[in-house]
């Protein structure tokens, strides 16, 4: 009885529409390799097909498929690196330099670079982005990820979904308004 | 002078450089008397800047539908 009730809460007819993209943007950020991004958001959906009778709805589905995928890049780099062999780590002292920058303690990355705290709040901001064009109508998500993310023209556009450019106008301006909206207030800032 | 839906149509034509010259100055004319749409025009902006900085990638609509009918295969 329980069983059944969890299959019924999660509802894997929208999961492309609703959930590929952020799970792309999720794999491409760790794997980098748009092939392979692509094959383990397929495969994290056949895993949820798989195990949708451990579905609890404690979680919301998004945040249960991410959790799946999270297994998945892990195994993945499980596999190349079995493949590979064994993963290396080599120590590699600077032979370059007698300067007294010897120590490994001082090769180590600069511990005040914004470098990697943008690139975390980057990825935060595209997954914050998909987040919200995920919750707009269809269309409206369709039209603007092929105009924004694609940047696909406005007359191919047109062709490819049957629209006249006043139409695509429309939708990207409701779809512009509620990302404003939609994205947090920190963003604006 | 224009109204505010079509100071908004411009608006967004402009953030994928797609407005004409004589639009941009007809919003621009229309902003300095409209409060609401000078802010709109500033965070429309300012999303088309967010959208730029973060790393967006989507899946094609031709992948996305592969993708369908092998789950809807494999539902049986």
């Amino acid at each position: 009885m329980e069983k059944s009730m969890a299959v019924n809460s999660l509802q894997p007819g929208t999961w492309v529409d609703l959930y590929a993209d952020y799970l792309y943007n999720y794999a491409m950020a760790r794997v980098n390799d748009s092939e392979v991004a692509k094959d383990l958001v397929q495969e994290t959906f056949f895993a949820g097909l798989k195990s949708a009778v451990n579905y609890k709805g404690d979680a919301s589905e998004r945040t249960w498929l991410i959790a799946i995928l999270k297994r998945k890049v892990i195994d993945y780099y499980r596999k190349i690196n079995s493949i590979k062999g064994q993963a290396e780590v080599r120590m590699q002292y600077n032979p370059n330099s007698d300067s007294e920058g010897d120590w490994l303690e001082e090769q180590v990355a600069d511990p005040y670079s914004t470098i990697e705290t943008n690139r975390l709040e980057n990825e935060e901001l595209g997954l914050a982005i998909q987040e919200c064009i995920s919750k707009l109508p269809k269309k409206q998500s369709r039209v603007f990820t092929m105009k924004t993310i694609q940047g696909i023209g406005t007359e191919e556009i047109c062709n490819e979904l049957g629209i006249n450019p006043s139409n695509l106008w429309v939708m990207i301006h409701r779809a512009r308004t509620a990302l404003m909206g939609c994205l947090n207030e920190n963003w604006f800032k | 002078m224009i109204s505010c839906e079509e100071a908004a149509i411009i608006c967004n034509k402009a953030q994928y450089s797609e407005a004409s010259l004589g639009d941009k100055l007809k919003l621009r004319l229309h902003t300095l008397i409209c409060k609401a749409c000078k802010i709109y025009v500033k965070k429309n902006t300012r999303l088309s800047t967010l959208c730029r900085k973060a790393p967006l990638h989507s899946l094609t609509e031709t992948d996305k539908d592969a993708i369908r009918q092998r789950l809807d295969k494999f539902q049986g």
